[in-house]
């Protein structure tokens, strides 16, 4: 216990000296450091906007209501489009991210020197990537619509999945992959009834959970034009509709309420 | 019946009519998508020689001709990430406390939840979008969308963490008479630190990436940069500023997993 000699009292103290003095010079760089991104931050802002906020906020809370409600009739197929956007988007990325994920764990891999590193990159290069970066590129390339939009949250997806995945890999039961060894399977054998039966349903939540991350992803893809209701809510804020506005704010919110409450079902039934 | 019985493995849904309609249900439900989702095939195949020019411009990638664009952007997304992230930690400590259910009174442990739930719902990008509209634009109002992503996600975060904690370490020091705050200085918070610190790392990752398409919206950052490349199809500087981006996140992400060691 580090004690301290006070006044020749011992008084217990939670660290000793040179732990304390460490974590001190920690906080102190913290601190520095903060100061000195706040001072740029004060120096990037022109506060006369900060100091209208509240007013400019009440002001457009009271434009907003009530809730443009006949606009719904537009709002059907962009919602779909959404559903469509995350479910196509989340089954791509499922089926890249399997053999990926063998590819990539430590004891599926062919090959730790060759083949692990690669899959490791595609892995660190489509999670670094947000859905709405790939989906700037793809519009750029393939034109605007929904298809550029599966492909962002596919290609955006591969990487979150295939890291979920192949982490589960690596912590298998290896006992029953023996078990199954044992009996002379071959390799597709051992593969097929030793390692898939025990990470399938880590498979299956893994995908529920990046479904119901997708819609939310899907609902913003229309901000750069790769389909989904993100367009009608940057169209309808570009001509200052607040009405309409609100009305697509809400239709969010119940959607992502309803997929992640389909999503907590269905996980919680697997597990 | 045949003499062998050959051994079936059982199937992953146990019950039959489930398993069906679940199969018939989602073959419908993909024949319909991919039926509704119109894409313009010709559209899509004039965009092929300029994927390919796209690709190619990676090879090599081009730092040089807009590098003082590119540094000052990514350097705005580091100090943006930076302050959202610290004033993001330290307004979800009080809101994870509060809605942590062993900690604080039933009315209390409600309205904090439902401020998590709520600044959990929408994502950072349509939080800057109105951000942009109210503080003008630039960084600020990127900094004010990523602080209340962080809270919704720090501050549900730490929740949990209290309510899984060890009641009896907390009843040990509450019976040596403790006020309050020493409670919990001495019981709670060295129960709940290691993991939080390697939560905030990740924060603080989870925050870059965002902040790098938060211009895209007008909220500072190096979106803006990467948005204008794009636009002006000028592909080889795009390249460079997402290998940026890339190596920028994988650094952040091996020193996190770093600091997250040393700290447990």
């Amino acid at each position: 216990m580090p004690n301290e000699q006070q006044a020749k009292i011992k008084i217990w103290q939670r660290r000793d000296r040179g732990h304390q003095l460490t974590i001190w010079a920690c906080q102190f760089i913290g601190v520095a450091i903060f100061v000195y991104c706040w001072q740029l931050v004060s120096d990037n802002t022109i506060w006369m906007f900060v100091t209208d906020a509240p007013h400019q906020a009440n002001d457009m809370f009271e434009r907003m209501l009530p809730p443009k409600w006949e606009y719904m009739d537009v709002l059907w197929r962009p919602i779909w489009d959404t559903v469509i956007i995350a479910t196509l988007g989340t089954l791509m990325a499922v089926v890249f991210a399997f053999p990926i994920a063998f590819l990539a764990a430590r004891n599926t891999t062919p090959s730790t020197a060759f083949v692990r590193p690669f899959a490791l990159f595609i892995i660190v290069s489509s999670r670094s990537i947000n859905s709405l970066l790939w989906a700037l590129m793809l519009v750029t390339i393939l034109g605007p619509g929904v298809f550029a939009g599966v492909l962002a949250i596919g290609f955006r997806s591969i990487g979150f999945c295939a890291k979920l995945l192949y982490e589960a890999i690596e912590e298998i039961d290896e006992t029953q992959v023996e078990a199954v060894t044992a009996t002379g399977a071959k390799g597709s054998q051992v593969l097929n009834y030793g390692i898939v039966p025990q990470i399938l349903p880590a498979f299956a939540g893994i995908s529920v959970f990046r479904w119901d991350i997708n819609i939310r992803e899907s609902a913003i893809l229309g901000l750069v034009g790769a389909g989904g209701i993100g367009l009608q809510l940057s169209s309808s804020i570009d001509t200052v509709s607040w009405t309409q506005v609100s009305l697509i704010l809400l239709v969010i919110l119940v959607t992502v309420i309803l997929s992640e409450w389909v999503s907590a079902k269905i996980r919680h039934s697997i597990i | 019946m045949s003499a062998i019985r050959i051994w079936k493995r059982p199937p992953f849904i146990k019950r039959a009519w489930l398993r069906w309609s679940l199969t018939i249900g989602g073959s419908l439900f993909l024949l319909v998508a991919i039926g509704t989702m119109d894409v313009n095939w010709q559209r899509v195949a004039a965009g092929v020689p300029r994927a390919e020019r796209f690709i190619s411009s990676f090879f090599p990638p081009d730092f040089a001709s807009k590098s003082s664009d590119i540094w000052e952007g990514i350097f705005e997304s580091l100090w943006m990430t930076v302050v959202s992230t610290v004033i993001g930690i330290l307004l979800s400590i009080p809101i994870g406390l509060g809605a942590a259910r062993n900690l604080a009174p039933r009315p209390i442990y409600l309205f904090f939840r439902g401020v998590l739930a709520v600044s959990r719902t929408f994502p950072e990008i349509i939080i800057a979008l109105f951000a942009v509209k109210l503080f003008g634009f630039g960084p600020f109002a990127g900094i004010i969308a990523l602080s209340i992503g962080s809270i919704g996600f720090y501050g549900k975060l730490l929740a949990e963490d209290i309510e899984d904690m060890d009641p009896v370490q907390a009843e040990a020091v509450k019976s040596t008479g403790s006020s309050w705050l020493q409670w919990l200085n001495y019981s709670v918070q060295p129960q709940v630190t290691p993991r939080m610190i390697g939560l905030a790392m990740y924060r603080f990752d989870i925050n870059f990436r965002e902040s790098a398409v938060l211009g895209i919206v007008g909220a500072g950052g190096i979106g803006a940069t990467l948005l204008t490349t794009f636009d002006r199809y000028e592909f080889s500087s795009s390249a460079s500023i997402l290998l940026i981006i890339i190596g920028i996140v994988m650094a952040v992400e091996y020193s996190s997993g770093y600091i997250r060691k040393w700290v447990q």
